[in-house]
């Protein structure tokens, strides 16, 4: 593994009373895309500005890239690209008036800022309207104009604040496209800020959830959802015949069960990971065939409210599998 | 410092600013009106004295300290008349426009960036604190004093048009108006510049900015003309005579700085 690119230690910030992040401790890999989870106002925004030294923070410290956002703030930032929360575009001005702007504050060289305004205004679909004033922009037009402008130096790490907020379906799949053409073709290491549990999945490799100010939890979708998830939905295949009899060997789990005679399928609520192979072996036991078994995997969703104390099998009380 | 970022930055204020009419609008208006619409009032001069008798003009000027007053021996009343207004009376509203173009150019780069939520994405580029801060001052002071110093050959032009048939010979350019927009027209820039740096720290909105910005100018402006004439002699050098240059038709009494200042 190679050595990580944001490392945290003990990094926090508080405002007056208000403690906005709380001993952050992270490691984030080179080319992964981590996701950083949280409501409105659980430290994220606060979290991005520090670690790229536009905010200093009252405790612990940082290395992004190597570098000390504090001490190296200007050199990392030609590293890094930032979409803010909102587009942060100025409205007044066309997109292309945008771009060319950013490209110079970036220090891209000057012979090279054109082209690269202009493929990046081609790539992102923009190019008909680039000489279009912004405030005249659709809101997804915006989000994919401000998104250009934080690759427009060509940096290594990406961060992404709310990348989708507010955007249609439409317009919010191709900024996933997007995200994920970044890091499959270019080799972005991407830091995705959001509380769109859905996206999350899609996209991060990692997730961290972070809980006023605090990180609650950290790993993999998949990792989370079997450490914190413990009432998962489990189908079992067997012979259509031998649903009753597998019914009465699953009563031992104390599992509520439910099946569809025709199929074949046994579903069973409830379940930890850990209990998999339990139900198995009580059909097995039984002499019942089993054709197949296949765990739901939980999502985020699940993940995310099991840390508030909510189950999946009891949030989702109605939807019994028939 | 990075010049490049700095140029960049005051290159994107003025282009924003400039798409604001609430900007375009005092930075083009108040001049035209100082510069143009109040110079070429000269014209009515004559008339305006004969109609209310001379005694009016004598009265003005006989409140004037007697260092100024000095300075319009020898002239006709109406002569005394056009020189007091034109020279020393606009001499400090001249300064309003320095004042004000980069106190309203300041309100829309400071409090406006952050109106329009476009602070952010700015302080994630590589640029410093101290560029941005640059960029900003000089998007404001530049402009500022670039319209004061066209602004004063207007003023030069549609005065000495104005004033050609009382005076028989050009007022401007004057020694005393050189001063003014070469030494204190920038300082001015730069004093409505500062108060709007004080006030945005506070303003939430352009228009909130701007108006309490412009709480400044009553402040600053001076009550009596012959004060910016006995503070500029002292800028300029002691017993320099600032308004009768050899272009001027002041009498040749030298200026007596010690009995002007009040």
């Amino acid at each position: 593994m190679t050595d990580p690119v944001i490392v945290t230690s003990g990094l926090g910030r508080s405002f007056g009373e208000t403690v906005a992040v709380e001993h952050l401790e992270l490691a984030v890999q080179a080319g992964e895309v981590f996701g950083f989870l949280g409501h409105n106002g659980a430290g994220k925004t606060t979290s991005i500005r520090m670690l790229n030294g536009i905010l200093t923070p009252t405790t612990g410290s940082a290395r992004v890239l190597g570098l000390d956002p504090m001490a190296d703030g200007p050199r990392l930032r030609t590293r890094t690209g930032v979409l803010t929360e909102t587009p942060s575009l100025d409205e007044r001005l066309t997109g292309r008036d945008n771009l060319t702007i950013y490209a110079d504050l970036y220090g891209v060289p000057r012979n090279e800022v054109k082209a690269r305004v202009d493929e990046l205004l081609t790539g992102f679909d923009l190019f008909d309207r680039a000489d279009d004033k912004v405030g005249g922009y659709s809101k997804g037009m915006k989000q994919r104009l401000a998104l250009a402008r934080t690759l427009l130096h060509r940096p290594e790490m990406l961060f992404l604040d709310e990348p989708t907020a507010g955007l249609d379906p439409v317009a919010a799949r191709q900024v996933h496209d997007m995200i994920l053409q970044s890091t499959r073709e270019q080799g972005h290491t991407v830091f995705l800020c959001t509380h769109n549990l859905v996206e999350a999945q899609r996209l991060c490799d990692r997730v961290g959830v972070m809980e006023h100010g605090k990180l609650v939890a950290l790993g993999s979708p998949r990792e989370l959802g079997r450490q914190l998830v413990t009432n998962l939905t489990v189908e079992l295949e067997v012979d259509p015949a031998a649903v009753p009899a597998a019914l009465h060997a699953l009563e031992g789990s104390g599992l509520v069960t439910s099946a569809g005679q025709q199929t074949g399928t046994i579903s069973v609520r409830g379940a930890s990971h850990a209990e998999i192979p339990d139900l198995v072996i009580a059909l097995v036991g039984a002499g019942i065939r089993i054709y197949g078994v296949t765990p739901q995997e939980p999502t985020l969703e699940d993940v995310y409210f099991a840390l508030h104390g909510e189950q999946p099998a009891t949030r989702n009380h109605a939807e019994v599998i028939q | 410092m990075n010049w490049r970022a700095i140029q960049t930055l005051m290159r994107k204020d003025l282009k924003v600013v400039l798409q604001n009419k609430g900007v375009v609008l005092p930075i083009l208006l108040l001049p035209l009106i100082l510069f143009i619409v109040i110079p070429a009032l000269v014209l009515f001069l004559p008339a305006a004295t004969s109609s209310a008798g001379t005694t009016d003009l004598a009265e003005l000027l006989a409140l004037v300290s007697p260092g100024l007053r000095d300075q319009l021996v020898g002239l006709t009343p109406d002569q005394a008349g056009v020189v007091f207004f034109l020279v020393y009376m606009m001499a400090p509203l001249f300064l309003i426009v320095p004042l004000m173009v980069s106190n309203v150019i300041a309100a829309d780069s400071f409090v406006g960036e952050r109106e329009r939520k476009t602070l952010e994405a700015l302080l994630y580029t590589p640029t410093t604190d101290g560029e941005l801060l640059t960029g900003k001052i000089m998007a404001a002071l530049i402009p500022a004093i670039v319209v004061s110093w066209a602004g004063y050959i207007l003023y030069s032009v549609v005065a000495d048009l104005a004033a050609a048939q009382i005076m028989g010979r050009a007022l401007f350019p004057n020694p005393l108006w050189n001063v003014i927009a070469i030494w204190v027209a920038p300082a001015a820039a730069g004093l409505g510049l500062t108060s709007m740096m004080l006030v945005s720290v506070r303003a939430k909105t352009f228009q909130d900015a701007y108006q309490t910005g412009s709480l400044v100018l009553p402040i600053v402006l001076p009550d009596r003309p012959d004060r910016w004439r006995s503070l500029l002699q002292h800028l300029a050098g002691a017993g320099a005579d600032l308004g009768c240059g050899s272009s001027t038709p002041c009498s040749s009494t030298a200026a007596r700085p010690s009995t002007a200042v009040n």
